[in-house]
């Protein structure tokens, strides 16, 4: 047992400070153990959100050092241990209390996604074939496991507050897919440039970098949609056309 | 009640995993107005960690299987102490309750034909678990979440549940607290449903998360439902058991069904050593045959004996290491790494390799895991119609984990998943059919002034004991005294350690505001975890013989005479009281096929 020191943020939406916490820890540790600690030992009524503690559920996300990680995923042993920790929460959104902050938005964001719609079943028996490499490629969006650290870490987001006209990395990779999805049948290209503000994202690859299962966010699930927004409504070859022959073309 | 929030609906469900979800979908679609409350935010609930995949004999790797050899596996499974008719209607409808998934968006792995690819599984005679990878409840949440959302259910998150309203003997809603404001809110309704989980955070090493403190089964009692088989607790064979942090987190069985092997401190694959009676002939007799059926000659070999039932493998492993056999931090070796190529194994079991690797520093692909039991999986919950998922309480229903009866003394791998969409769906149906025409029933003033006053005093005591003391030694108790092995002697000190802990909950203190304070969660979460943990201790005492997930060594050979003997933990005035009933005998046909296969 060594005795490490913690900087961990405390207060609510309207103020807040960093309180300084001492604690003994064990190896192998992560950073969630020692708020663990922290709230069975010194401080009960610190709040922190977690559930499966094995970076399955993505509730323990917080900005540790400054980065933003799953607690739960983070060992202490990956920080020297002369300097203390410090565990603030995720800056994209209102703080409630503590770590814990209010990321209602994001289930706003999702719920306004056209729905997934599949096409008519292959077989009278309702069922339909897909192939492994077909299902591969949304299989690595389904992996996301909501704990919005890519929402965190984006600048449009994160400085710019353009929360009412940006979905955000997180749901760009939802909406990846049903786009991907071999069955659908629905066209969400409208919605991703209007409401989804698809063209905010410059393609800064923060997103990728901190998304603790590994989703190449930037390459295969935004600029693949980037690439069918700018086709749909701005092809010149396909302007020209719509110019000559109507909307209806 | 002016200062208390309220809602109306037909349908409340109180949990958001599978059978929640599943539940509150079609509640939906029968056309009721569907609450659906989640302690923590949507789509976080324990079912995001099953790994493994869902039990459903779709036939799409072995033609051979049908509802009667899953319903005849579930039933041996359970060591012949389920409900048989939830075990039929499960084997029934989970293929196609699992197609239904598919037609919602879910991505299931695939054959090389295009169908859905099925993988073996503990006490599974065939190849029958629909699965991705080792996320599949990451998946089937997603999409049921989706569905849900896009249906019109409103969900209420972050919300937890303290006691039901039960008015003129029905069910009539749920009273809550919202954790971020720490206010009250009632919700008026027809029906109820139950889709709480269950109860592993009663002991020190678990696999499950904070939230499973056997909230509903602890509801339903206290509104005077029958609580069925609460001894029956799962022990998983494989969970983490280094570094001491990550002790319990679960290691799929998926592991063992991709091939892996299970060895002791001397090397030897001690499974072989451990097929019980009612099994030989089912497994294979040597490592060769083994191992010819992994590498994909399924017809003509055998199973390994690492895909024995959960209670057996537990058990084999618990006794390795008490005979000085196991590794160096108290667990057995899972390998998978000298089975199959790292590729593979990065394909099939990603999160495993993530897990082991950022966690513990060990690479799966190249060295073993060590691994030992966790407390995983509740058999026992509400005693519910196996038709309707009706608990005892009209009005009242229970679907998933907090529902009693399905797997008997022992749940297969794969089963619970499926379990989650049949009965779910089922429970929805059934609440909405009940609801409707119903104006949900008032609730009197009086009771929920009591029950707030109750859930506050905590903040009266500043000084009073910290409730995580108490969940600690509660933990320790149960773990030492009503784990995996007992006796009766400790069963009685379990349970004298209950009555002591209830008593000290009493005095808990909770300092700090009522806003996002987990403190005073946890303080409120006792209540259930005590009542929980008297019930599986009572029910332990009373069944004297060893069964399934439930090991006396007082009593090591299962009895006959209490195989369908189910003891019944229920409310006597404000204590809980046991009583034996027998359940109904099986069907002729049924029992035929049990006894000469499917």
């Amino acid at each position: 047992m060594t005795a490490r020191m913690f900087q961990v943020y405390r207060g609510t939406r309207q103020q807040g400070a960093l309180q300084e916490f001492r604690v003994e820890c064990d190896e192998g540790m992560v950073v969630l153990d020692a708020v663990h600690r922290i709230q069975a030992q010194q401080a009960p009524d610190l709040a922190c959100r977690w559930n499966c503690k094995a970076g399955k559920c993505g509730s323990c996300s917080a900005e540790i050092n400054g980065r933003p990680r799953l607690m739960c995923m983070t060992r202490l042993s990956d920080y020297p241990d002369d300097r203390p920790v410090t565990i603030t929460p995720m800056r994209a959104f209102p703080v409630i209390k503590d770590l814990v902050t209010d990321v209602s938005w994001n289930y706003e964001v999702n719920r306004r996604i056209p729905a997934f719609q599949p096409r008519k079943p292959d077989f009278p028996d309702g069922t339909w074939r897909m192939y492994q490499h077909e299902v591969e490629r949304p299989q690595e969006f389904r992996k996301c496991i909501e704990c919005f650290l890519c929402q965190d870490v984006c600048h449009v987001l994160r400085t710019h507050h353009k929360h009412a006209e940006f979905m955000g990395p997180a749901f760009l990779t939802r909406a990846a897919v049903y786009e991907t999805h071999p069955l659908d049948t629905a066209d969400r290209s409208q919605h991703l440039k209007d409401e989804g503000g698809i063209g905010y994202c410059n393609i800064t690859k923060c997103c990728t970098e901190v998304c603790p299962e590994g989703i190449r966010i930037t390459d295969n699930a935004i600029i693949p949609l980037k690439e069918r927004v700018v086709d749909r409504f701005y092809d010149p070859l396909r302007g020209l056309l719509r110019l000559i022959f109507g909307k209806s073309r | 009640m002016a200062d208390i929030q309220q809602h109306e609906h037909d349908v409340i469900v109180v949990g958001a995993g599978g059978a929640g979800l599943r539940a509150a979908i079609e509640a939906r679609a029968q056309g009721a107005r569907v609450g659906l409350i989640c302690k923590s935010l949507l789509g976080k609930a324990h079912t995001v960690m099953a790994e493994g995949g869902a039990a459903a004999a779709l036939g799409t790797v072995f033609s051979e299987d049908n509802w009667r050899v899953h319903f005849r596996d579930t039933m041996r499974g359970g060591k012949m102490h389920n409900n048989w008719r939830m075990a039929q209607i499960h084997a029934q409808e989970s293929p196609d309750r699992v197609r239904e998934l598919e037609a919602w968006g879910a991505l299931f792995d695939r054959t090389p034909d295009g169908r859905i690819n099925q993988r073996p599984f503990g006490g599974h005679t065939y190849s029958r678990l629909a699965h991705v990878g080792d996320r599949t409840g990451l998946e089937m949440i997603r999409v049921l979440q989706d569905k849900a959302v896009h249906s019109g259910v409103d969900v209420f998150m972050e919300c937890t549940v303290v006691r039901l309203p039960v008015v003129d003997g029905r069910a009539a809603g749920a009273l809550a607290y919202w954790k971020d404001s720490g206010r009250f809110v009632l919700f008026n309704a027809g029906a109820v449903v139950l889709a709480t989980g269950g109860i592993g955070k009663g002991w020190q090493i678990t696999s499950n998360s904070w939230e499973y403190t056997g909230d509903g089964h602890a509801l339903a009692c206290d509104a005077g439902a029958d609580l069925i088989d609460m001894e029956f607790v799962q022990f998983h064979p494989t969970g983490m058991v280094w570094p001491p942090s990550v002790n319990g987190i679960l290691v799929t069985e998926g592991v063992r069904g991709e091939g892996g092997i299970l060895t002791n401190s001397t090397g030897r694959r001690f499974m072989f050593d451990y097929v019980p009676d009612m099994f030989k002939g089912d497994f294979a007799d040597t490592e060769k045959e083994a191992q010819a059926w992994v590498t994909g000659d399924r017809k003509k070999n055998r199973r390994p004996p690492e895909l024995l039932t959960r209670d057996v493998v537990a058990r084999a492993i618990t006794r390795e290491v008490k005979e000085g056999r196991g590794s160096p931090h108290g667990g057995v070796f899972l390998d998978i790494a000298t089975k199959r190529d790292a590729e593979y194994i990065k394909k099939k079991l990603p999160s495993m390799y993530h897990q082991f690797k950022e966690l513990a520093g060990v690479d799966i692909t190249r060295e073993p895991m060590e691994v030992g039991p966790t407390t995983h999986y509740a058999m026992g919950g509400v005693k519910v119609d196996a038709e309707t998922q009706e608990a005892t309480v009209p009005g009242l229903y229970a679907a998933g984990e907090v529902a009693g009866g399905m797997h008997g003394a022992n749940r297969l791998g794969g089963n619970s998943l499926s379990d989650l969409l049949v009965f779910g769906r089922r429970a929805g149906a059934a609440a909405a059919t009940a609801a409707r025409n119903r104006k949900p029933a008032p609730v009197s003033d009086a009771w929920v002034q009591q029950v707030v006053n109750e859930a506050l005093a905590p903040f009266s005591r500043p000084n009073g004991e910290n409730p995580y003391q108490v969940q600690a030694d509660l933990q320790k108790a149960m773990q030492a005294d009503a784990g995996i092995v007992r006796d009766k002697a400790g069963l009685e000190a379990a349970l004298a350690a209950v009555e002591k802990l209830k008593r000290r909950a009493a005095g808990v203190g909770v300092i700090g505001s009522r806003e996002y304070n987990p403190g005073w969660s946890t303080a409120l979460d006792l209540r259930s975890l005590l009542t929980v943990s008297e019930a599986v201790t009572r029910a332990a005492l009373a069944r004297t013989e060893s069964r399934g997930g439930h090991t006396r060594i007082d009593r090591p050979d299962s009895d006959p005479a209490q195989e369908r003997v189910q003891y019944v933990v229920h409310k006597d005035g404000d204590r809980l009281a046991v009583r034996a009933e027998r359940q109904p005998d099986l069907p002729a046909d049924l029992a035929k096929l049990i006894k000469d296969g499917a």
